[in-house]
């Protein structure tokens, strides 16, 4: 379980977030929702570890973050960024490879190598082994990126948990690597990994998700299960828009129509 | 990309040797294979070089050319180290001010310290020009860095602008040496700001190997990280690396060795640059392969360069930082239009 409690984050005077708790379970897909500058993406740096939270503590399976050293970190923890901003030609395989740097210390060993190989066959990326990353679509490059975090927490921990945390994973993708990426994402849970992804789409969100948690103005405004802590009025609350909830013809599930 | 990079290997270190010895072997006096044999056979038996030819060849060529290959090198690992720091492909040591800062601490103490104390000049004299040119050259490149920041943040073009600025200070501090000493100083001063090689003896040649082997070593144990690191920032430290330490880290080595090569060659413009850029067309940008084949390949075009400075205007001799200038001005131009210029790419958050 990763557990963040009392986290408040300053930037300058700005208060980014207010007294932040929240608890998230192996074995559920978290996600984070919330309008533009709601803090998710501060929040999710803060309990990833690269940002300092101004208060409040962050526990990684009940041992605190910050007392953990970074390398030990790397190996159980793989954060997919919004941006990544590579700007030199390296190979596919190069850059998936980069997952593996803190499991070696100067040459892949034989295990590091066969991981990159089954994620690139799992990602579709065989063929562009030895394509030059820059020379990609945006769509193409954050699918590499994803076989990179993935390359980096492969193999199930021997005792712990693992982290998996996407910062807009889907942003430049298709419908079907969409679900392609949450699928791949789902096949990652058990009970001992932890995911968390902020997501703006919230319909994707209720199909994959077992704990949605709401932020707005830098405070946690509601959490819970889909089917549970979704209604109208939340939903005009954070999103100011006005929306309608209707069951999914397909499966039931909760399904969100905006007005315009 | 090329994909079997042992070809690239062999063929360069292939290359480079030939070189060395086409470089040996041409200049102002010619000098054939079999003197250079007899010449180290004599040396190791410690007899007196038998020849004229002979001791230019040992008290001349052989060091100029080790020390032109062994500056080359440096230059070119710098120009790597850079542009892995700031994921920009258009930073070199000549453009941060760390060369033009080593240049001027190599001249105030060249000049100055024999007025402070005639001690100076005789007892330590090798010794510290170096270690004013590793001050100067830390001093220089600590104030682009600090000046280019802005909330946290160096972009390429407050880096290039300040780096201008700084490069003016440290080129008119030289200025001003050359125009205090006396005469005979003045002569070997004006080098500092042109890089030239024919002062070459093997002292030198001792104390850069040194500072590159042991620099270069460092360097390969971080290239791992320097990879992470073109990623971003962020994901580096997600992949386990204290981008911190490992730019401070980075940044000292790498104004250590440029500073020591400084001292004794005078500024050489673009080598970081030219070299660099070559070997990412041919090999990508994978650090673990950079670095090693930015040793072999800033050797061996250094010491095309300066047999070009040596042959082109033969019997009389060029001062190499203008050739490599002339060269390396057009390739700056070429990255400058070809990354779409300056703020988007890169930039390094301090």
């Amino acid at each position: 379980m990763l557990r963040a409690s009392g986290i408040h984050y300053h930037a300058g005077k700005k208060q980014i977030l207010k007294n932040v708790s929240a608890e998230f379970h192996a074995g559920e897909f978290n996600m984070i929702l919330g309008p533009n500058g709601s803090g998710k993406s501060t929040f999710l740096k803060i309990f990833s570890g690269e940002l300092a939270a101004s208060e409040g503590i962050i526990q990684y399976d009940e041992k605190e973050l910050r007392k953990i050293p970074r390398e030990t970190q790397a190996r159980s923890r793989a954060v997919m960024s919004q941006h990544p901003e590579l700007s030199f030609p390296l190979t596919v395989e190069e850059v998936v490879m980069m997952g593996r740097y803190p499991h070696f210390d100067f040459a892949p060993a034989k295990k590091d190598r066969q991981i990159v190989e089954e994620v690139m066959g799992k990602m579709d990326l065989i063929n562009f082994r030895e394509r030059n990353y820059l020379s990609l679509s945006g769509g193409e490059k954050q699918r590499v990126q994803f076989a990179r975090v993935l390359t980096q927490i492969w193999e199930r921990p021997e005792k712990g948990i693992r982290y998996l945390m996407l910062d807009e994973p889907l942003s430049s993708l298709d419908i079907s690597y969409q679900h392609e990426f949450l699928r791949m994402a789902e096949t990652f849970l058990g009970k001992d990994t932890v995911i968390i992804a902020i997501i703006h789409d919230i319909n994707l969100a209720i199909q994959y998700a077992h704990r949605l948690f709401f932020l707005k103005d830098g405070e946690l405004v509601a959490q819970g299960k889909p089917s549970q802590v979704l209604n109208e009025e939340l939903l005009l609350h954070i999103f100011s828009i006005k929306a309608r909830i209707l069951p999914n013809p397909l499966n039931g599930s909760p399904l969100i129509l905006f007005d315009r | 990309m090329l994909r079997n990079n042992k070809w690239f290997f062999i063929i360069s270190l292939v290359l480079l040797g030939l070189i060395l010895i086409l470089a040996i072997a041409f200049g102002a006096v010619s000098i054939s294979i079999s003197e250079m044999g007899s010449a180290i056979m004599h040396y190791f038996q410690g007899k007196a070089p038998a020849s004229i030819h002979e001791g230019v060849f040992l008290q001349l060529r052989l060091p100029r050319v080790l020390l032109c290959a062994v500056t080359g090198a440096i230059l070119a690992v710098s120009g790597v180290l850079m542009q892995g720091l700031f994921r920009n492909p258009i930073v070199e040591p000549g453009l941060a001010g760390t060369s033009a800062g080593a240049a001027f601490g190599a001249s105030f103490i060249f000049v100055m310290g024999p007025k402070i104390s005639p001690a100076i000049k005789e007892m330590t004299g090798p010794f510290l020009v170096p270690i004013f040119a590793f001050a100067g050259g830390l001093l220089a490149t600590y104030l682009v860095y600090s000046l280019a920041k802005n909330a946290s943040r160096i972009s390429i073009m407050s880096l290039l602008l300040v780096g201008i600025a700084i490069n003016a200070v440290a080129l008119s501090g030289t200025g001003f040496m050359t125009y205090i000493a006396r005469d005979p100083q003045a002569r070997s001063i004006t080098f500092w700001n042109l890089g030239t090689f024919a002062g070459a003896s093997w002292l030198q040649v001792w104390i850069t190997s040194a500072v590159a082997a042991i620099i270069f070593a460092l360097s390969f144990r971080y290239s791992k990280q320097l990879n992470a690191l073109l990623l971003g920032e962020e994901e580096a430290s997600y992949l386990g690396v204290d981008t911190k330490k490992l730019k401070t880290r980075i940044m000292i080595l790498n104004t250590a060795m440029v500073s020591v090569a400084t001292a004794f060659v005078g500024v050489i413009g673009f080598m970081g640059l030219i070299v660099p850029h070559i070997l990412r067309l041919i090999l990508g940008s994978d650090n673990k392969k950079l670095l090693p084949a930015a040793i072999i390949v800033g050797a061996l075009l250094m010491v095309l360069a300066d047999m070009g400075a040596r042959l082109l205007l033969a019997p009389a001799e060029m001062p190499i930082g203008i050739l490599t200038s002339l060269v390396g001005a057009p390739i700056f131009i070429i990255l400058l239009k070809k990354f779409n210029i300056l703020g988007q790419k890169g930039g390094y958050n301090a």
